[in-house]
């Protein structure tokens, strides 16, 4: 695993979320949960530094797979983030996702930063730009009203040829 | 990096773009979840959007640049408040596309100059007003009032 000091911020998201931080933070790290908002994936977290990290798909190919580096339940989760499907994105390499919960009033503010070591092209990340708003909107539509509507998307185009492209 | 501060945020709400355009331009409904605020953008180009604080003081008297509702609305922006800092006036836009029985909502706010500190406020406002305007429409209800006094601090500490 790369040293998590060596990434650097590139997409931040922050939202304000009408539930407690434990509420928050079993919705990002439960499988129950993940299945409503995150396209159906499950999640398998073990709950320790370096533990294993991954996201399947429904079928149970592996999505996206990684190393815990932070776990400090209910404020902050931050795991290793290397895309395994679709085959092409394997050559990405990988990056750190982090979740930040904390106390706003009644409500909680949750941060998500995607974070990277390289010179990363703004045509890749557009995956991120383009992903997580809908990700995280479906978070918080499930925690508010018990309820996620399905957000349907593929990777942005530019996103693809960039990753083509790659060595 | 030499690119002037540019600000986007996307989120998705539960609710068909009329309603989502009437909740951004009447002051009714802005003022349950823009922390207060009673905005009021429903005018043509060339009409002004205002915006009038809890306290009565009038806040914002901008320009409105562009109105194609329910799809597209900007307008200037610069805060009239005394201690808000004196920069030249920014711009915002507010694009609403139907996406799957809902709307898929961007904010753009750009045409700051570099070093901004009116920036560095509206980074941290827009995603909180924006998680309570998606709030209001999908529950009927805006996100509970001391939210409002955590999230302006925060855009305060950041904005210092």
């Amino acid at each position: 695993m790369s040293d998590p000091a060596k990434f650097k911020p590139k997409t931040v998201y922050v939202t304000y979320i009408a539930a407690p931080p434990e509420k928050v933070w079993q919705a990002l790290t439960s499988s129950e949960f993940t299945r409503k908002y995150f396209w159906d994936r499950t999640i398998e977290i073990e709950p320790k530094r370096g533990g294993a990290f991954v996201l399947r798909l429904p079928d149970g190919r592996v999505n996206v797979q990684g190393k815990v580096v932070e776990y400090d339940p209910p404020r902050k989760l931050s795991v290793t983030w290397h895309v395994e499907w679709p085959e092409d994105f394997r050559k990405l390499p990988e990056c750190l996702v982090t979740y930040e919960i904390a106390p706003a009033g009644e409500a909680v503010r949750l941060t998500m930063t995607e974070s990277h070591f390289w010179e990363v092209p703004e045509a890749i990340l557009s995956g991120g730009k383009t992903g997580w708003p809908a990700v995280l909107s479906g978070l918080k539509s499930l925690l508010e009203t018990g309820k996620a509507p399905v957000i349907a998307m593929e990777p942005p185009k530019a996103m693809i040829e960039a990753i083509r492209t790659l060595r | 990096m030499t690119e002037k501060p540019k600000f986007v945020y996307v989120t998705y709400i539960a609710a068909p773009p009329e309603k989502v355009w009437e909740a951004l331009t009447k002051p009714d409904i802005s003022e349950k979840y823009w922390f207060g605020y009673r905005v009021t953008a429903d005018g043509k180009p060339g009409d002004l959007m205002t915006a009038t604080s809890p306290a009565g003081k009038l806040s914002h008297r901008d320009p409105i640049i562009e109105s194609d509702p329910p799809r597209r609305l900007v307008y200037g922006w610069k805060p009239l408040e005394k201690d808000k800092p004196d920069e030249r006036p920014s711009r915002v836009t507010f694009e609403l596309e139907p996406f799957k029985g809902q709307t898929r909502l961007t904010v753009i706010h750009d045409e700051f100059d570099e070093g901004s500190k009116i920036f560095t406020m509206i980074s941290n406002g827009w995603p909180a007003v924006l998680s309570s305007l998606k709030t209001l429409l999908e529950t009927g209800h805006p996100l509970d009032s001391s939210w409002k006094d955590a999230a302006q601090s925060c855009a305060v500490e950041a904005g210092a």
